[in-house]
Formats: structure tokens, C-alpha cells, sequence
């Protein structure tokens, strides 16, 4: 695939989406695109389906067997859902980051170094302690771990705890991360840190952000989609929305009136 | 006073009903758990009480002819022709000469019973590791018989009528003489650790039913922790959810509730009446304690592997992980230690099973140790059945430490789980 991006310059396109949670609907024909090297912010009160589409994206909802998806979601022009994709090379290309920081109770080095290794993207021990160190740097974590990379990840802040999964994900080099609310767990330093890794990263990924905070949506982002009860309510550039916005809904949350 | 007014009370007003009944509560608590300790308490008391003595048994020292005529008529001292002769007649010799009073047959048979029938091959061995004593006089501990040591432990009551003890007036008088003379000892009883099952409780031991527990709970553990184990992991992790794993559960969950003695039946049908494995074997009886344990390793095995938070599978799962890469390399390590300790307690469990063992026969009278899992054995529950059955005196404390090993072993294997779990466990 020579022409990695669709028209728009998307590297994700969601078109005409339902999703249920059995007989309850959670997402309604919701289309948006995720922008290539940008920073696509899905905010919304809570239970308003922006978590569900973001494990849509790389089929995480896979695990829960009520869930169901209907439309078309592709990235870069191939359609996730097609029935002879291996969900293991998806989630390669499209990683993830999730709301409480989950290391496994594995020592630092291993931590990055788990999803290399089950990909088999190494070729030599020297050649994964180097990418371990380079998705250290990327993440902003190698000077405060490099001399305890023995040490269980577990032991770690919640700040630095976040930046070892997101080394952790970057690790396998995907196209895409997902993170879901990423800094709800985290205290304002650490969320401070976290969103300017996410604004550096952004050169080299692809970012897709669930987060409850206004702020931290008009700080980090690029794309903004406000989802209200399942329905997008409104998507585009995050200063139109803030400053701009075209639906009474969406102004209502931004000032928080609703939410 | 302003601000008192704000508040109410904090003393007035209180339910009365409500303080008795919490009260009320907190002493029947205290009361349930003094009366299980007490019954613990009693029953270990009891059976320490009646057990402890099995561990020491007495000795008997006699002074015997060692005539070269009759051991080694021809001089050559060749060993293995040693280790053949028989000391029967030199021994009862020697028990004449000491106590000379006994006269009649009857008398003599009496005397002939002080010692434990082993005793010739005490002296036998002695002699044949040292052949120099041959042609000398010389003195011999020997193990008593099960009523002497009985009598010497204060266990038979010498002031009851004659005819109501197992031992007469006139062997009474022989151990009191034996004893003034110093030739009356309790020793250590080695011989109850290291040897099989006999008819005589002198001779007893235990190893051998050691050694068939043993080897049973070695097939349990081969059989059972890696069926279970997989059977959990496939059904938490890869089952659908379905109407048919919901029964397959409930299966399970009643499995574990089925009498030990039915599945002794099953393994009695199936494993010796249709497959033809050997009967009383270790390999049967494990067979039959793994069917047993299964469900048992199954539940904790699940129940462990649901305590491994959902975000560790997640995290796998987003770096692309397949699911078989997420189970094992991640969920079933976090698992392991509950696993692990689920285990024991089912072994624990099977140490101390009986029913199914008597089904297929493992509870013959065996006397050699088992070399294997497919030589007839006996295991520790059974033996301690076997031994409360039997009517001699002597197998009255041998039941009782016999009891006391088998506890030991529990406390042993459960302490283990506690420790592994301990060091297994990760925190996160």
C-alpha cells in the first residue's frame, strides 16, 4: 500500500458505526476520521460511547463477547473488521494506553521489551536493549529508570508508570496509539509531563485521545469529536470547537453546563 | 451555647436493643471459637497422650551361649553362612538359664514370649558382623515382646485379676527381676519409621505405609495439577460463555461434592475391572485420588486466575499479544501461586482420603515397603484404619502416632502452601 492515508490525509476512517452492548446501543452511526500525525481528542460526559469507539480501533471490545460492531472502520484503506484480519497485527500497528497505568508486575526492561520480543522485531539482545532504550528516550523515561531496569515496573510513580506504558506501546513501533484517559489517574505534574510527551510524540505517531478534561483537550489536540448519549454531536479542529462551537450541546459541555 | 444547641447529644438517645445485640453477637463469636479450640485442644491432647509411647519401645538384655558347635560347626566364619543360622534354641537356651524356674512347658512358653520373635535375628546379625563373639558369652539387647513393652510402659495394670491381662504373674516377677537388674531399657523406636506392616505390633512401622502414600499422591500431583490447571485456564480464559459452560461449572462445583467412597467405586468398575491395573497399587489409588482432587484444583485454579486484575490481560492484549501468549506468559504466572496452593490443599485432601482406597484394595495387610507404583501398598489413612481394627494392645499407640505422622505431614504440606504463596505472590 503505497498511499497510506485516504483522501483527507486520515489514517483512520470510521464511517456509519453502530456498536451494542447486546440489546442496548452504546454508539450511533458515528463517522470520524483520526487525522495521520495529529492529536484526534474524544471528549464527551460520561457513558457517552467515546471509550467504546476508541477500543473499537483496535478491537479491544473483541474480548467482550456481547459487543458487537456494525459499519466500516478502516485504517489506512483496510477494513479492521474484514473477517481474515489477524487482530494481533492490528493491535501491532495500533496500540494502546489505557486509563490506570498497567505495567506488568515485570522488571522495566521487560516491560518495554515484551511486545518486541512476541513480534519477533529483534534480531540480537544488543539490538533490543537498543530499542528498548529508544522507546525509553521517546517516552521521556530513560533518565529516571536507566540504572534500575531490573526493577519491577510496578515500583515506579503513577506519572512514570504511565510513560513505561507508553514506552511499552511505542516499543512495537505502531502507526497508531489509542489512549484511553490517560492522565485520570495521575496527579497534575504528572499529567503536565504526560501531555508534553504526547505533543512531542505526535511527530511520529498518530495519537487518539479519550479524555474527560476540557483542558487537557484543548491543550494536546489538533481534532476534536464531542460525542453526547452515543451520537457525535460534533467533530473538527479543536479550535473551532472551543471557540467556535456550531451545536448548542457541545457549547453547553465546553463550559460545562452539561456533563 | 449556641453551638451546643447544634448538636444533638451524643450520649442520649442510644438504643439499648442495639448495644445488647452487638454485645450478644461478639460473645457468641468468642464462645464458638473457644469451643472448637477446645475440642482441637482435647483431640490432639488425646491422641499425643496415647501416641507418644509408640515412639520408644523397651529392650531386654540377656546374656547368651555363643557354643562354635552349633553356629559355625566347621570353623570357616564364611559370612554368608552366618547370616543362615538359626539362634532360635541358643536363644531360648539363654532365657532358660536365666530364669531357671520355669520348668514346665507351659512356664517356658511363657518365658520364650518376653522377647519379641525378632530377637533371634538381633542376635544373628550381631554375631555375623562380629564373628569374634563366636564360642563367647556374651550380652545381647533384644527387643521385648508387644505385651512386655506394654507392661513396662505402664499400659497393662498389674493389679488386675491374672486372667483378665495378657500377661501372667509369673512373667511379671521375671520383668521386675529383669529390671532391678538394669537389663529392662526403653529405647528410641527406630524401627516404627523405617519398617513396613506385621502382625506383631513390636515389629510395626509405618514406612511402609509412608512410602504407598507417597507414591499415591505422586500419581495424584502428575495427574491432577496439569489436567486442572489446563481445564481452569481453558474455561476462564478461551470458553465461550454459554449455557453449556454454565453446566460444565455446575458440573464441577458438584464434583467436588461427590463422596470420596463413589469415586472409589468408579475406580474400582473402571480402573481394575475393565483396564486390569494391578490391585492395591499406588498407581490405582492415585488414579482415584486425582479424580477426586480435580474439581478441587480446578476451582481454586479459577478462582485464582479471575483475582488477576482484567488490566494486566488489556495490557497484553494492546501491545498485540495473541490470547495464548496473554495466558501464559502473563495471566497463569499471576495465577500460579494461588494454583499452587489450591494443590496442596487438594493433596492435603488426598493424604487423608481413605474411603476410595479401601474400594480398590489398598487396604491388604502388606508388609514389604512399595518399590514402585505398581507393587501392592497400603498408604497412612488406611494403615491407622487397619491398626485401630486390630485387637492387640501394642496397636492401641501405634494408631495414635501413627495419627500424629499423618497430622504432621498435613501441617507440613499446608505450611508449604502458606510459604509458597508468600513467596510466589506479586503485588501490584
Amino acid at each position: 500500500m503505497t498511499d497510506n492515508t485516504t483522501q483527507n490525509g486520515a489514517i483512520i476512517s470510521v464511517r456509519n458505526t453502530d456498536v451494542f452492548y447486546g440489546p442496548k446501543q452504546a454508539i450511533f452511526n458515528v463517522d470520524v476520521d483520526i487525522e495521520r500525525n495529529a492529536v484526534t481528542a474524544l471528549i464527551g460526559p460520561s457513558g457517552c460511547g467515546k471509550s467504546t469507539l476508541l477500543r473499537c480501533l483496535n478491537r479491544m471490545n473483541d474480548v467482550i463477547p456481547i459487543c458487537e460492531v456494525k459499519g466500516d472502520i478502516q485504517l489506512a484503506g483496510q477494513d479492521i473488521y474484514a473477517s481474515e484480519v489477524d487482530v494481533v497485527a492490528l493491535r501491532q500497528q495500533v496500540g494502546m494506553v489505557f486509563q490506570k497505568p498497567n505495567p506488568f508486575p515485570k522488571s522495566i526492561f521487560d516491560n518495554v521489551a515484551y511486545g518486541p520480543r512476541i513480534h519477533n522485531l529483534t534480531t540480537s539482545k544488543a539490538d533490543l536493549a537498543e530499542r528498548v532504550e529508544k522507546s525509553l528516550r521517546r517516552a521521556g523515561l530513560w533518565e529516571e529508570v536507566k540504572d534500575r531496569l531490573d526493577q519491577p515496573g510496578t515500583g515506579l510513580s503513577g506519572g512514570q508508570q504511565q510513560r513505561l506504558c507508553i514506552a511499552r506501546a511505542i516499543a512495537v513501533e505502531p502507526k497508531v496509539i489509542l489512549m484511553d484517559e490517560p492522565c485520570s489517574a495521575l496527579d497534575p505534574i504528572a499529567t503536565a509531563t504526560i501531555e508534553t510527551l504526547i505533543d512531542e510524540l505526535r511527530e511520529r505517531f498518530t495519537i487518539a485521545i479519550v479524555t474527560h478534561s476540557m483542558q487537557q483537550a484543548a491543550r494536546v489536540s489538533q481534532n476534536t469529536a464531542f460525542f453526547h448519549l452515543g451520537n457525535l454531536v460534533e467533530f473538527g479542529a479543536t479550535e473551532d470547537i472551543f471557540n467556535a462551537p456550531k451545536d448548542e450541546r457541545t457549547q453547553n459541555y465546553i463550559t460545562g453546563r452539561i456533563g | 451555647m449556641s453551638d451546643m444547641m447544634e448538636v444533638d447529644s451524643l450520649t442520649q438517645g442510644v438504643d439499648p436493643k442495639r448495644h445488647r445485640s452487638e454485645r450478644l453477637f461478639r460473645a457468641f463469636g468468642i464462645a464458638a471459637i473457644a469451643l472448637s479450640l477446645g475440642f482441637l485442644v482435647v483431640m490432639i491432647s488425646s491422641i499425643v497422650l496415647r501416641g507418644t509411647g509408640a515412639f520408644q519401645t523397651t529392650f531386654v538384655q540377656i546374656e547368651i551361649d555363643l557354643p562354635e558347635d552349633k553356629i559355625d560347626p566347621e570353623g570357616t566364619r564364611n559370612p554368608e553362612e552366618l547370616a543362615l543360622v538359626r539362634y532360635g534354641s541358643i536363644l531360648k537356651q539363654a532365657l532358660r538359664e536365666r530364669f531357671p524356674e520355669a520348668s514346665t512347658r507351659a512356664q517356658r512358653r511363657e518365658l520364650y514370649r518376653l522377647v519379641s520373635a525378632t530377637a533371634e535375628y538381633t542376635v544373628r546379625d550381631q554375631v555375623a558382623a562380629n564373628p569374634d563373639l563366636i564360642g563367647t558369652r556374651a550380652k545381647f539387647w533384644v527387643r521385648s515382646s508387644s505385651d512386655v513393652d506394654m507392661f513396662a510402659k505402664g499400659n497393662i495394670d498389674g493389679s488386675v485379676d491374672e486372667s483378665q491381662r495378657r500377661i501372667s504373674d509369673q512373667q511379671i516377677s521375671w520383668i521386675e527381676s529383669l529390671r532391678s537388674e538394669d537389663a529392662l531399657e526403653s529405647r528410641f523406636n527406630a524401627q516404627f519409621f523405617t519398617s513396613g506392616d506385621s502382625r506383631e505390633p513390636e515389629q510395626a512401622g509405618i514406612w511402609g505405609a509412608v512410602v504407598g502414600s507417597f507414591y499415591s499422591l505422586l500419581v495424584c500431583f502428575i495427574l491432577s495439577f496439569p489436567l486442572g490447571v489446563l481445564a481452569a485456564v481453558y474455561l476462564e480464559e478461551f470458553a465461550v460463555k454459554n449455557r453449556l459452560s454454565r453446566i460444565i461449572e455446575v458440573n464441577i462445583n458438584n464434583l467436588a461434592a461427590v463422596p470420596s467412597i463413589v469415586f472409589g467405586l468408579l475406580g474400582l468398575a473402571i480402573f481394575l475391572n475393565f483396564f486390569n491395573l494391578p490391585r492395591s497399587s499406588p498407581l490405582v489409588g492415585g488414579m482415584v485420588l486425582a479424580l477426586m482432587t480435580l474439581p478441587t484444583i480446578i476451582i481454586a485454579s479459577r478462582a485464582s486466575l479471575r483475582a488477576v486484575p482484567p488490566s494486566v490481560r488489556e495490557a497484553a492484549l494492546g501491545l498485540g499479544a495473541s490470547r495464548v501468549q496473554t495466558t501464559f506468559h502473563h495471566v497463569v504466572p499471576l495465577a500460579m501461586p494461588g494454583m499452587l496452593t489450591g494443590t496442596i490443599i487438594g493433596m492435603a485432601q488426598a493424604l487423608g482420603e481413605t474411603a476410595p482406597l479401601l474400594m480398590i484394595g489398598m487396604v491388604a495387610f502388606i508388609v514389604d515397603v512399595p518399590s514402585g507404583i505398581t507393587d501392592a501398598a497400603t498408604a497412612l489413612p488406611v494403615q491407622i484404619f487397619l491398626w485401630a481394627d486390630s485387637p492387640e494392645r501394642g496397636f492401641l499407640e501405634k494408631t495414635s502416632a501413627a495419627i500424629m505422622v499423618l497430622l504432621g505431614f498435613l501441617v507440613v504440606m499446608n505450611l508449604i502452601a502458606i510459604v509458597l504463596r508468600r513467596r510466589l505472590e506479586v503485588r501490584w
